[in-house]
């Protein structure tokens, strides 16, 4: 099967990339590309570990074809931090302690980023069914919800 | 926090840990994300049935497809006779060998067969399927009251039970006093059986790993698991190389929950890599991780508790068979032994059966076996409050376990905080606020008995005066942070200049599993033992440069002072000078420390669960959870109220909506997350915490393991509350919404 040849944009800069049609953005992502901070927890999109932006839309990778990435822009949790300087929800999620084994922590920051741009101001009960989708198994969603919700608050804070 | 905690600067205190960016930022790095040049992929081929012979194994098919480097099967690993137990901490040798890839039967769906290296995933998947077996069909048995039955199919000929072929592979017993005395003096009597599903772990990150074989036979193994040592020891036993040529690297670990204290892939890419002479990389699919690896017993328990009028139980007697899966080794250890823990009765019988029958093999999970226990006695004793008409903690609090109590299982306890639990949790607002309608509110305590073993640390000051500390345990939920703080407090120095990292299995010394909640009770002893002797090789520096004696020096605040006759004479000399200076007044400065760690002492919690049931759909939803747990000293509260938070939660899904659910052939028919229903964000409520500090006597820092009691209670917790809120009590879990509806409307249910 002949590869195709992909042209995109991830985290801002020009990418491009050979391809099997049946390949999902997921495994070039990590096996082509080595951005490997975006992960597998299911491969059926159940689990959200795998979390990215296309065009700004939160989407499972694992659930999208390579080939789909033609002339969009990806966002990954690569991109997230600018430089050394950290993303007001990174920065909480560590003061917050809302990580244990971090699998799932790239995908919820990804999901929780794609919430904020959208919806600067939300309840707890928004932030819960938002993030519904992204599984972690080790917090019990207290500390991250928290985070969020706080990064959330900074944020408004900064723009004012 | 008690009033010792205020004196330290670190110890107790929210740090960044030091990990953390990393694992914000998507840098660290887990097993699936390593890769090594010239790297193949393996893939496994996995049995249809739930227990057939094979009869015959062709891989001539797979072998010559273009892009297969290697294929094996299980006469490839090293064979280990049934009749001779081969121990390696709580698994068996030969029960693991055939696990990892079945010999002469398959036992469940999705044991493996036979594998293949390849040069893509797909090829290596296109070559399994061309593989052909030959199976002899047998009978198969999954669940464990079916498994005990007189006729059962047996799994395993050479288990007897009684003289006779059985599927009962071990009893374990505790016996304290008289039970059946103690039962004639009692005025009050609640016998009740429960069941219980098997549930995963659901540890968000499938097994992986990426190993290599060099031509001289040096091995290395890039995994995550629970303990790399434990991996080293396993694949030297499966593959014959011995442990010196074998290294193995600890990746992030993305959860594990106990299901990480044992291995299911490395061996087989061991192999592989050896024939191929190419890296392997294998990774399993969730649908893998869901029929292959091991879950937590399925349950059948009966309890039976006395007490008098006034409420002192006189005599306990519980029954706990465990499902083991394909081999031996359910944790019957756990459900015998801690379920009367948190009490003192005089008069206990407990006894635990281990079960095998046609399902995977059981792996540890978080207090193994305790949450079973505890569910059948919790969810007696609130029936025997009822039936005394007493607060439900009354009667625990009566009853409490304290210092110097004998407990079944063979302890007598030292300073313990059971009861101050308990009376925090009669004092805590949550237990007296109003509930709503068709709310109702539940309490239930819990034990695990916490580990010690074997641990390892070095500690090394860098030349620029900095430190880097190393352990052997993986970090699966923040040690790393409670170290950072422990080394910061003892050299009196910012917990940022410490580094923490954890050691390959060639590069610090041996250090058991991270299991048990023992890693930072643990850890914490040999990290303060190495840092003491480095503050003591510090002080005899500073001595030299001074001129004085080492005695004549003393440690503060991260520097040394002149102390005695000598104090004032000369300025302090902080980590960095005297550092700097190591060349010439000795070398380089650091010092390990291997230690059997001894005196982890058991764990006890508490917790309150408000739950409200919705008539119309009997979907039963927690609005409100409180755990309240005795951890010794919080080193690092964030990550105590993470575990205590964790845990809990874990429970409810366990309560309220995960099993295992088969179809007619024996096969897991939700072997994926969308039917597999651990709880989502939008499931739970925040949990409150509480946590209680008496500190452990045996530990330079008061520890006591933290990580799997929270898992105990809520089982009984949400069961109880759920009786409160609807006046029925359930008997078997999940309490999913289907149970809960045919339980509150026979008839409904019935007509839809």
């Amino acid at each position: 099967m002949a590869k195709l040849h992909i042209t995109t944009t991830i985290n801002g800069e020009p990418v491009e990339f050979l391809c099997d049609p049946t390949q999902s953005m997921l495994d070039v992502l990590r096996d082509e590309l080595r951005l490997t901070g975006t992960k597998e927890g299911c491969g059926s999109g159940d689990c959200g570990a795998c979390s990215i932006t296309v065009d700004g839309r939160l989407v499972c990778s694992c659930l999208m074809l390579a080939a789909e990435a033609e002339g969009r822009s990806i966002g990954t949790i690569e991109g997230m931090a600018q430089g050394d300087r950290l993303h007001p929800l990174q920065r909480k999620f560590l003061e917050h302690a809302a990580l244990q084994c971090g699998i799932c922590t790239p995908g919820i920051l990804v999901a929780a980023k794609a919430l904020l741009d959208s919806n600067p101001d939300p309840t707890e009960t928004e932030v819960r069914y938002w993030l519904a989708g992204n599984l972690c198994r080790c917090t019990g969603y207290d500390k991250i919800v928290r985070a969020v919700l706080d990064a959330a608050a900074e944020m408004r804070e900064a723009a004012r | 926090m008690n009033d010792e905690t205020m004196q330290y600067r670190w110890i107790g205190k929210r740090t960044i840990r030091p990990d953390g960016v990393d694992k914000v930022t998507g840098r660290a790095a887990y097993a699936a994300d390593g890769a090594m040049p010239g790297m193949i992929w393996g893939k496994i081929l996995r049995s249809p049935h739930p227990h057939a012979r094979i009869k015959s194994i062709n891989t001539a098919k797979a072998e010559a497809l273009p892009g297969v480097k290697a294929v094996m099967t299980g006469k490839d690993l090293v064979e280990f006779p049934v009749e001779t137990p081969v121990p390696l901490g709580i698994q068996d040798m030969r029960w693991m060998s055939r696990n990892i890839m079945a010999r002469d039967k398959v036992l469940f769906p999705g044991h493996p067969v036979a594998a293949v290296a390849a040069t893509s995933q797909r090829i290596a998947e296109e070559a399994c399927k061309l593989i052909e077996v030959e199976y002899e069909v047998l009978p198969w048995v999954i669940d464990v009251e079916d498994a005990i039955k007189p006729d059962a199919p047996i799994l395993h000929d050479f288990i007897k039970f009684e003289g006779k072929p059985s599927n009962i592979a071990g009893k374990l017993e505790h016996k304290l006093g008289d039970v059946e005395a103690g039962f004639a003096a009692a005025d009050v009597i609640i016998e009740r059986s429960f069941r219980t599903k098997p549930v995963h772990q659901g540890y968000i990150e499938p097994h992986a790993c990426v190993v290599s074989v060099s031509s001289d036979g040096k091995a290395t193994i890039w995994s995550s698991s629970q303990g790399q040592f434990m991996v080293r020891a396993m694949c030297a036993y499966l593959t014959g190389i011995p442990q010196s040529d074998i290294r193995a690297i600890p990746a992030e670990i993305g959860g594990g929950f106990g299901g990480k204290t044992i291995i299911y892939l490395e061996p087989v890419a061991l192999v592989l890599a050896r024939k191929s002479g190419r890296p392997v990389k294998m990774q399993m699919t969730r649908e893998e991780v869901f029929r292959a690896t091991g879950p937590t017993s399925g349950s059948f328990s009966t309890v039976k508790i006395g007490a008098t009028k006034d409420g002192k139980i006189v005599a306990a007697k519980g029954t706990f068979y465990l499902q083991a899966g394909a081999f031996p080794g359910s944790p019957i250890r756990g459900a015998a032994g801690c379920s009367f823990a948190p009490y003192d009765i005089p008069n206990v019988h407990s006894v635990g059966y281990d079960v095998v029958s046609n399902r995977s093999k059981v792996a540890a999970y978080r207090a193994p076996g305790a949450p079973i226990g505890a569910y059948a006695v919790e969810c007696v004793l609130d029936e025997l409050a009822e039936a005394l008409k007493m607060d439900p903690l009354e009667l625990r609090l009566k009853n409490a376990a304290k210092e110097g109590t004998k407990a079944a299982y063979g302890a007598t306890y030292p300073r313990i905080g059971y009861e101050e639990t308990v009376r925090a949790a009669m004092e805590h607002p949550h237990y007296r606020a109003p509930l709503g309608p068709n709310q109702g509110r539940g309490v239930a305590s819990g034990f695990w008995f916490n580990a010690g073993g074997e641990s390892s640390a070095q500690v090394n000051i860098t030349e620029d005066g900095n430190v880097v500390v190393i352990t052997g345990h993986p970090d699966i939920g923040g040690s790393r942070a409670s170290i950072a703080n422990i080394t910061a407090e003892l050299l009196g120095i910012d917990y940022r200049r410490v580094n923490v990292l954890i050691g390959d299995t060639s590069t610090i010394g041996f250090s058991n599993l991270t299991g048990g909640s023992r890693v930072t009770f643990a850890s914490a002893m040999v990290v303060t033992q190495s840092t003491e002797k480095v503050i003591t090789q510090l002080r005899e520096r500073a001595a030299k440069i001074w001129g004085i004696d080492p005695e004549a020096v003393k440690w503060e605040n991260g520097e040394a002072r002149p102390a005695g006759d000598n104090a004032g004479k000369f300025p302090p000399l902080s980590l960095a000078e005297i550092a700097a200076k190591a060349s010439q007044t000795g070398g380089p400065i650091g010092a390990g420390v291997q230690l059997n760690t001894t005196g982890a002492e058991g764990g006890f919690g508490t917790h309150i669960c408000d739950v409200e049931v919705d008539p119309q759909t009997g979907i039963v939803r927690v609005v409100r959870y409180t755990v309240i747990q005795d951890v010794g000293r919080a080193i690092h509260p964030s990550y105590v109220e993470g575990q205590m938070q964790g845990g809990a939660v874990q429970g409810i899904g366990w309560a309220l909506s995960e099993e295992y659910v088969y179809d007619r052939n024996g096969k897991v028919d939700n072997a994926g997350f969308l039917d597999y229903r651990m709880p989502v964000c939008s499931d739970v409520p925040m949990v409150d915490t509480v946590i209680i500090e008496v500190p452990n006597p045996k530990h330079p820092q008061g520890v006591r393991g933290v990580g799997e009691v929270p898992i105990v209670p809520p089982l009984a917790a949400v069961s109880n509350a759920v009786y409160r809120a609807t006046g029925r009590r359930f008997y078997s879990l999940p309490m999913s919404p289907p149970r809960v509806l045919e339980a509150l409307e026979p008839a409904t249910a019935e007509a839809a």
